[in-house]
């Protein structure tokens, strides 16, 4: 099954001739054919396509033949793009490349399958996808997460070598931790949003999903760089971050935010957490409290900015130009109305009338500006933290999964879960998520996730950190 | 901001140009009044004097060359519309 195997392990078999990849895309496809139905984490998967991609495929390149499975929020040229959501299911195939994309055909990668997620990435249990049910393949009862929920479940349920995520709030961090992957958000800016469906565009980040920290480091290496097409996209240099792992992790200082260390934090994820800190610390890194004062600013100034963007995004499904269009609408103001009110779930139209409330006239400066200049305060906390430590640690989620349907309807609970992600997005900083043990309930063995960020720009000690504590366990 | 959160929903939805049922429009009124209770929490803070963020890493006047360069042909762009005349869009009547 080499779909339960890693970027690195395939490279060696493709250069050393051993298999080819033709191979790994059969393979792949025969795994998602036995287990998708049970887990659900793809929405579609176009095998003629990916073969006759493999069949061309330039195996000198670093990604050379790999297959890479796509959250279903990122065009690829002639395949769906749904975005999870009724609004793009019915006929939308997409008519260029992402610049995600790009970048991985550059490096030599297969965008393979279509992964499903929380309806424009709207959630973080993929439970808002419209499309179909996502389970965590450790425990069949539990979401996987989200709103990368395809991505993550895709990746530890050994259907996908590795995948793409989006994360506007902790979407590829948490469903990693949830189902036991790695999962990092880079820098804003450091991957290109170009033909990703945009949520909130001062947020989303795409990142890799991998069974691996040295495969994240892999695919990162191809995905981050300037693009034209994305005006926020950074022209900056791109290390190599496979340089970076594999160095011991002496003397390097870690901080723990005094504000995340509270109750509510499951008792088995704390224990987790705990031991790992314990971890780094036997592997010479220098431990230290720290303080990160307005992180309880973190969820409601998210739920203001993130929601205002998307009803400003959002706004483009209209079907005029793409999209569902209603066949009972009599003028345009009632396609409008009725192709959107058709197309959308409750969960996009519940933040995209909470987006509209705090744009409308009288509500912008007491809602956006105020949260604006929130953000100026959590994105400071951080500036001054990182003058005294290196890396941030804490767990990726206060709870491992939850049972499908648990929080339905209860959308603020659901949102209080994002309380050590959120800051990050907020902040643009890298974050990973890697597993750190697991906590044992009702007989089954739910994966923990450990967060680690960085400094602006600083994914290489993000990965370090992550790699020399994956390694030692 | 706003003691209570009296939304007017209808007025709202119509901004957004979504369509809701008495039962949606009391359903979506609750749970939002719930989420901008909790985001009041912003209110608890002195933010006067704070310049606010609008990206976490600012980059300012992105231009690009003004060159003709490649782009989607006609059928490409169109490729999508769920009605289509010719190389144009059709949509309902707008002029009387």
């Amino acid at each position: 099954m080499l779909a339960s195997s890693t970027i690195a392990a395939l490279r060696k078999g493709i250069t050393a001739g051993e298999i080819t990849p033709r191979d790994i895309v059969l393979d792949v496809a025969k795994s998602i054919e036995a287990g998708n139905a049970e887990i659900g984490a793809y929405l579609s998967w176009d095998v003629e396509a990916a073969l006759a991609e493999a069949d061309r495929a330039d195996i000198t390149k670093p990604l050379g033949g790999i297959p890479i499975a796509v959250k279903d929020n990122m065009n690829v040229i002639g395949q769906p793009c749904t975005c999870g959501s009724r609004i793009l299911a019915e006929n939308y195939t997409a008519p260029y490349d992402a610049g995600a994309i790009q970048q991985l055909r550059a490096g030599g990668a297969i965008p393979f399958g279509r992964l499903n997620m929380d309806e424009f990435a709207m959630g973080s249990s993929t439970e808002n996808s419209a499309l179909g049910v996502t389970r965590n393949p450790r425990d069949l009862s539990r979401v996987p997460g989200g709103s990368s929920g395809g991505s993550a479940a895709a990746v530890a349920g050994d259907l996908a070598i590795a995948a793409l995520g989006s994360d506007t709030g902790g979407s590829i961090r948490q469903p990693a931790a949830l189902c036991g992957c790695v999962g990092i958000k880079p820098t804003y800016g450091r991957v290109s949003r170009y033909g990703l469906v945009a949520f909130a565009s001062s947020l989303d980040q795409i990142g890799p999903v991998t069974k691996t920290v040295e495969d994240a480091a892999l695919l990162l290496n191809h995905l981050c760089g300037h693009d034209a097409h994305d005006s926020t996209s950074l022209k900056v240099e791109v290390p190599d971050f496979t340089a970076a792992i594999g160095r011991d992790i002496k003397g390097l200082r870690i901080g723990l935010p005094k504000e995340y260390y509270i109750d509510g934090i499951h008792a088995g994820v704390s224990a987790s957490v705990q031991a790992a800190i314990r971890q780094l610390e036997s592997l010479g890194a220098i431990i230290e409290e720290i303080s990160l004062p307005h992180t309880e600013l973190g969820v409601a100034t998210y739920y203001v900015l993130a929601p205002a963007e998307a009803s400003a995004n959002l706004a483009r499904f209209d079907g005029v130009r793409y999209g569902h269009r209603s066949s009972i609408a009599g003028n345009l103001m009632e396609q409008y109305t009725f192709s959107r009110s058709e197309g959308f779930g409750p969960e996009v139209k519940r933040r995209i009338l909470l987006g509209t409330y705090m744009l409308s006239s009288g509500y912008y400066d007491a809602y956006y500006i105020r949260a604006q200049k929130a953000r100026t305060l959590i994105r400071n906390d951080f500036t001054e933290a990182f003058k005294k430590v290196d890396v941030i640690l804490s767990p990726t989620s206060p709870t491992p999964a939850h049972k499908l349907g648990e929080l339905k309807d209860n959308p603020l609970a659901a949102y209080l879960e994002d309380v050590f992600t959120i800051p990050v997005n907020l902040a643009g900083l890298p974050g990973i998520s890697l597993p750190c043990g697991a906590v044992e309930v009702e007989g089954k063995a739910l994966p923990v996730g450990l967060q680690i960020v960085g400094k602006a720009l600083d994914e290489a000690t993000v990965l370090r950190v992550a790699h020399a504590y994956e390694q030692s366990r | 901001m706003p003691e209570a959160h009296k939304i007017d929903i209808k007025h709202v939805a119509k901004l957004a140009r979504l369509s809701l049922t008495d039962e949606e429009a009391k359903h979506y009124a609750n749970q939002l009044d719930g989420i901008l209770t909790y985001i009041d929490t912003l209110t608890r803070y002195d933010l006067d004097g704070v310049a606010p963020t609008a990206h976490a890493m600012p980059v300012y006047d992105v231009l690009r060359a003004d060159e003709p360069r490649p782009g989607l042909t006609q059928d490409q762009a169109l490729s999508n519309a769920p009605k289509r005349i010719a190389d144009q869009i059709q949509i309902p009547q707008v002029i009387e």
